[in-house]
C-alpha cells in the first residue's frame, strides 16, 4: 500500500458509492424511468481494478454495470444521463441502467441478457491476441451467470485459444430473491468448479479492496505476459433490493446473520479505518475528497437533467449500420 | 374480482392439485414475489419436488423439461421475460417441436412454456420483445396469448394437459386486469372468442391488444359504428373459421398485434384472409402492429411506438369512411404513457 493507492481506491469506492445513493435518493422521483441494478457494497473490486486497468484494455458486463463502467474510466455524465433516458447519455437513451458503453476508455458494452456478454468478452480476448498487443479484456461477471452454457463454453474457448481474458466473479449469494443453495451444488466453490477446466483460478474477499488490489494486480500482470486466461472469483454482498433503489430485507430472503455478519465488512468504513491507522489516508483528506466526488456527482445530475431527451425521430434509427467503424488495419 | 395474475395461479394451483405429474419450474418460482404473483404458495403447498427455483440455465432447464416430459410428467416451465426464453429455442425448436414428427407420433412432448411480454418503462429492447411469430412459425408448437383474465385460467389447463408443447405469452401489461367470472374448465386451444358484435369492421386481436380494442370498438360503437371484435387466444392452431366469418360478413378486416410488424402473425392472417375471402373483401386487409425496430430504453422515445385505442379508433374510422372522434378515448387515460395504469410501479 501506498498513499497514492490508498487515495485511489477510497476515492474509487466513494465515487461509486456516492453514485449509486443519489440515484437511490432520486429514483421515486420517477425521472429516470428504467430498471436500475446498484452496486451500494460492492466498491471494493471496481475500484481495485479500476486501479489495475489501463483504457486500452477492454471490459464487458451485465445488468448491474454502473461500478465496471465507472472503473473502466466511463463518462459519469453519459451515464446519469442514459438513466434518465435522454440524448446525452451514452447510448443516446436507447438502452438505459443496463446498456452502458464508452468505447473511449475500453468499455465496450453491458448487456440485460444474463451472461450475455462473456462470450463477447471473449471474442475481445480474441481480438486483442490477434493484435498482439498486452491489453486484456476484462469481463465482470455475477454468481448466476456460470449457471449459463455461455459460460462454461466461452471459458473452453478462452482456454483453448490461451486469451488475455480476465474473468471476475462478484459473487453475492443470490440472484434476484434466489439463494445460491437453489441454483448451485454447493459440494464446490465456483472457482473451484472453474478450476477443472484448467484455467487460473483465486477467490479472495471482495469486501477488502486492499487484498482484491494485489489479487488482481498480480493476475493482470500474469495475463499480460502470456499465460492465458484467469478467473478470480469475489464474495461480496448487494446492499439494497437486487433492482431499484430500496432496502428490501423485509422479505426474509436473506438470514438476519449473512446480512448482519456483512455489514460489520462494509468495505470502504474497513478499508479506510485500516488506511488511517497505517498512515495511508486521513479524515481531512477524506472529507475532502468527498466533497469532490459531491459536487462531481452533483454536475452530472445537473448534466442530465438539463439534457435533452433524444428527438422522436430516433426512435426508429439505429437499426442497420450504414458506415463500418472501428475496423483493424 | 380476480385479476389475470391470480387467475395464472390458480390454474397452477388447480393443475398441480388434480394431477401429480405437473411440475411448475422456473427463475424466482418459489420467491417472495412469486413471478408478479402467479406462483406465490405453491412450493409451501406441493413440495420443492414438484414446485422449484431452478439455475440460470434457460436452454438446458428446456431440455430437462422436455427429457421429464418423455419420463411421463407434465412441467410447466416460467420465464419472467420471452427474451430469456430465447436462450432456449434449440431445445423448443429443435426438439420440443419434432419430438414427436421425428420420431413418427411415438411420443409426444406435454411441456407448457410460460414467457412474459414485458413493455413500457424502461424496459429496453431485450426485455419488450413480443416475439410470438418466432415459435407461431414453427410447426410442432402451440402458441397461447391470453387477453381477458376470466380466460387466463382455462387456457392455461389445455395448455398444461394438452399432449403437445405450448408456449403461454402473458402480456406483463395485463396481470393487474380485473374479472368477477372465472372458469375451472379448460377452454380448447383453437377457439377464438367473438367479443362483440357489429358489420362494419371484423377486428382481430391478440393478448393486450384486445384491451385496446375493447376501448376502440366500444366507443365506437356509442358513435354509430359497430366491429366484430375476435380474440384469437390462440395463435396456433387459429379459428380460421371464426375469422373468415366475421370477413365475409362485414368485408373489411383489421388485425391488431403487439409483436413487430414484418413477417409477424398479422401478416400471416392478412394474407390468409386474401387468399380465402378475397371475393368478400371491400378493402385491403389492414393491421396495426409494433413497428419494425425496437423499442427504447427512454420514455420519449415509446410515446409513439404502441398501437393504442385511439389509433384503431382511428384506423376504424378510415376504413369505414365515417368521422370518429378519439377524445372520449384520451378523456379516459390518466396514467403515464409507458405504464399500463397507477398500479404499475415496476422495476418488471
Ligand atoms: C438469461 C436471463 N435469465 C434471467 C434473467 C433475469 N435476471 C436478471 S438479473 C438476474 C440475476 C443475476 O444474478 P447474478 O449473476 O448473481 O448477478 P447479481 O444480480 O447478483 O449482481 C436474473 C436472473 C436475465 N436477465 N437473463
Ligand atoms: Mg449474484
Amino acid at each position: 500500500m501506498t498513499p497514492e493507492l490508498a487515495k485511489t481506491l477510497s476515492h474509487g469506492m466513494r465515487r461509486i458509492r456516492t453514485v449509486e445513493e443519489t440515484i437511490a435518493a432520486r429514483y421515486s422521483e420517477q425521472e429516470m424511468r428504467c430498471p436500475t441494478h446498484l452496486s451500494s457494497g460492492q466498491e471494493a473490486v471496481p475500484a481495485a481494478i479500476s486501479a489495475v486497468l489501463r483504457p486500452t484494455d477492454l471490459a464487458v458486463s451485465g445488468h448491474r454495470a454502473h461500478a465496471h463502467y465507472l472503473a473502466k474510466g466511463g463518462s459519469l455524465k453519459a451515464m446519469i444521463a442514459e438513466i434518465y433516458g435522454r440524448v446525452t447519455g451514452c447510448a443516446r437513451g436507447k438502452g438505459g441502467s443496463m446498456h452502458l458503453i464508452d468505447e473511449a476508455v475500453g468499455f465496450m458494452g453491458s448487456t440485460a441478457i444474463v451472461g450475455g456478454t462473456v462470450p463477447v468478452g471473449v471474442g475481445l480476448g480474441y481480438s486483442l491476441m490477434l493484435k498482439g498487443t498486452d491489453d486484456i479484456a476484462c469481463i465482470f461477471l455475477g454468481d448466476a451467470v456460470v449457471e449459463t452454457g455461455a459460460f462454461y463454453e466461452s471459458l473452453n474457448f478462452a482456454i483453448l485459444k490461451n486469451l488475455p481474458v480476465l474473468f471476475i466473479c462478484e459473487n453475492n449469494f443470490y440472484s434476484v430473491y434466489s439463494p445460491l443453495s437453489v441454483r448451485q451444488s454447493h459440494i464446490k466453490a465456483i472457482h473451484e468448479k472453474v478450476a477443472g477446466f484448467g484455467i487460473t483460478t483465486q477467490d479472495g474477499d471482495g469486501n477488502d479492496a486492499a487484498s482484491a488490489h494485489e489479487i488482481i494486480t498480480k493476475t493482470v500482470a500474469d495475463i499480460r505476459a502470456g499465460k492465458g486466461p484467469a478467473f478470480l472469483e469475489f464474495s461480496t454482498f448487494r446492499f439494497r433490493e437486487h433492482c431499484g433503489p430500496n432496502y428490501d430485507d423485509d422479505l426474509g430472503y436473506r438470514p438476519d446473520q449473512f446480512i448482519e455478519g456483512w455489514n460489520a465488512r462494509e468495505p470502504i468504513r474497513q478499508f479506510e479505518t485500516r488506511a488511517i491507522e497505517d498512515g495511508f489516508l486521513t479524515l481531512a483528506g477524506i472529507d475532502q475528497m468527498q466533497e469532490e466526488i459531491e459536487n462531481e456527482v452533483k454536475a452530472a445530475f445537473d448534466f442530465a437533467r438539463a439534457s435533452d431527451f433524444p428527438p422522436a425521430g430516433e426512435a426508429s434509427q439505429h437499426i442497420f449500420a450504414n458506415q463500418m467503424k472501428g475496423s483493424w488495419k | 374480482m380476480r385479476t389475470f395474475a391470480n387467475e395464472i395461479r390458480d390454474g397452477l394451483d388447480q393443475a398441480l392439485s388434480d394431477d401429480p405429474s405437473v411440475l411448475v419450474f422456473g427463475l424466482g418460482v418459489p420467491d417472495p414475489k412469486g413471478v408478479f404473483g402467479t406462483t406465490l404458495d405453491l412450493q409451501e403447498k406441493y413440495g420443492e419436488k414438484r414446485v422449484f427455483d431452478m439455475p440460470t440455465s434457460e436452454n438446458a432447464m428446456t431440455g430437462i423439461a422436455i427429457g421429464a416430459a418423455l419420463g411421463g410428467f407434465k412441467p410447466v416451465l416460467t420465464h419472467q421475460r420471452l427474451d430469456f426464453a430465447l436462450l432456449s429455442m434449440d431445445q423448443l425448436v429443435n426438439n420440443a417441436a419434432k419430438w414427436h414428427f421425428m420420431f413418427g407420433g411415438q411420443r409426444n412432448v406435454p411441456i407448457t412454456i410460460r414467457m412474459i411480454l414485458g413493455r413500457g418503462r424502461g424496459q429496453g429492447p431485450p426485455h419488450s420483445q413480443n416475439q410470438q411469430s418466432w415459435f407461431a412459425h414453427n410447426p410442432g408448437l402451440k402458441v397461447v396469448m391470453p387477453a381477458l383474465a376470466s380466460d387466463a385460467k382455462g387456457l392455461l389447463l389445455a395448455s398444461i394437459f394438452d399432449p403437445n408443447p405450448v408456449i403461454f405469452l402473458e402480456h406483463r401489461w395485463l396481470h393487474n386486469a380485473q374479472t368477477e367470472e372465472a372458469t375451472d374448465m379448460p377452454i380448447p386451444l383453437g377457439e377464438a372468442k367473438l367479443l362483440r358484435e357489429g358489420d362494419a369492421v371484423t377486428v382481430v386481436s391478440v393478448s393486450y391488444m384486445t384491451i385496446e380494442a375493447l376501448h376502440a370498438v366500444d366507443v365506437l360503437k356509442e358513435q354509430g359504428i359497430s366491429c366484430d371484435l375476435i380474440d384469437l387466444r390462440t395463435v396456433t392452431p387459429i379459428d380460421w373459421a371464426k375469422i373468415e366469418t366475421s370477413v365475409k360478413k362485414t368485408g373489411k378486416l383489421l388485425m391488431l398485434d403487439t409483436g413487430f410488424k414484418s413477417f409477424g402473425i398479422a401478416g400471416e392472417i392478412l394474407a390468409h384472409v386474401t387468399e380465402s375471402c378475397w371475393s368478400s373483401l371491400q378493402l385491403p386487409p389492414a393491421r396495426l402492429t409494433a413497428p419494425d425496430y425496437s423499442e427504447s430504453t427512454s420514455p420519449a422515445l415509446t410515446k409513439d411506438y404502441h398501437v393504442r385505442a385511439e389509433h384503431i379508433a382511428a384506423k376504424i374510422g378510415e376504413m369505414t369512411d365515417k368521422p370518429v372522434s378519439i377524445e372520449p378515448i384520451l378523456n379516459q387515460r390518466g396514467a403515464a404513457h409507458d405504464v399500463p395504469g397507477t398500479w404499475f410501479t415496476g422495476p418488471f
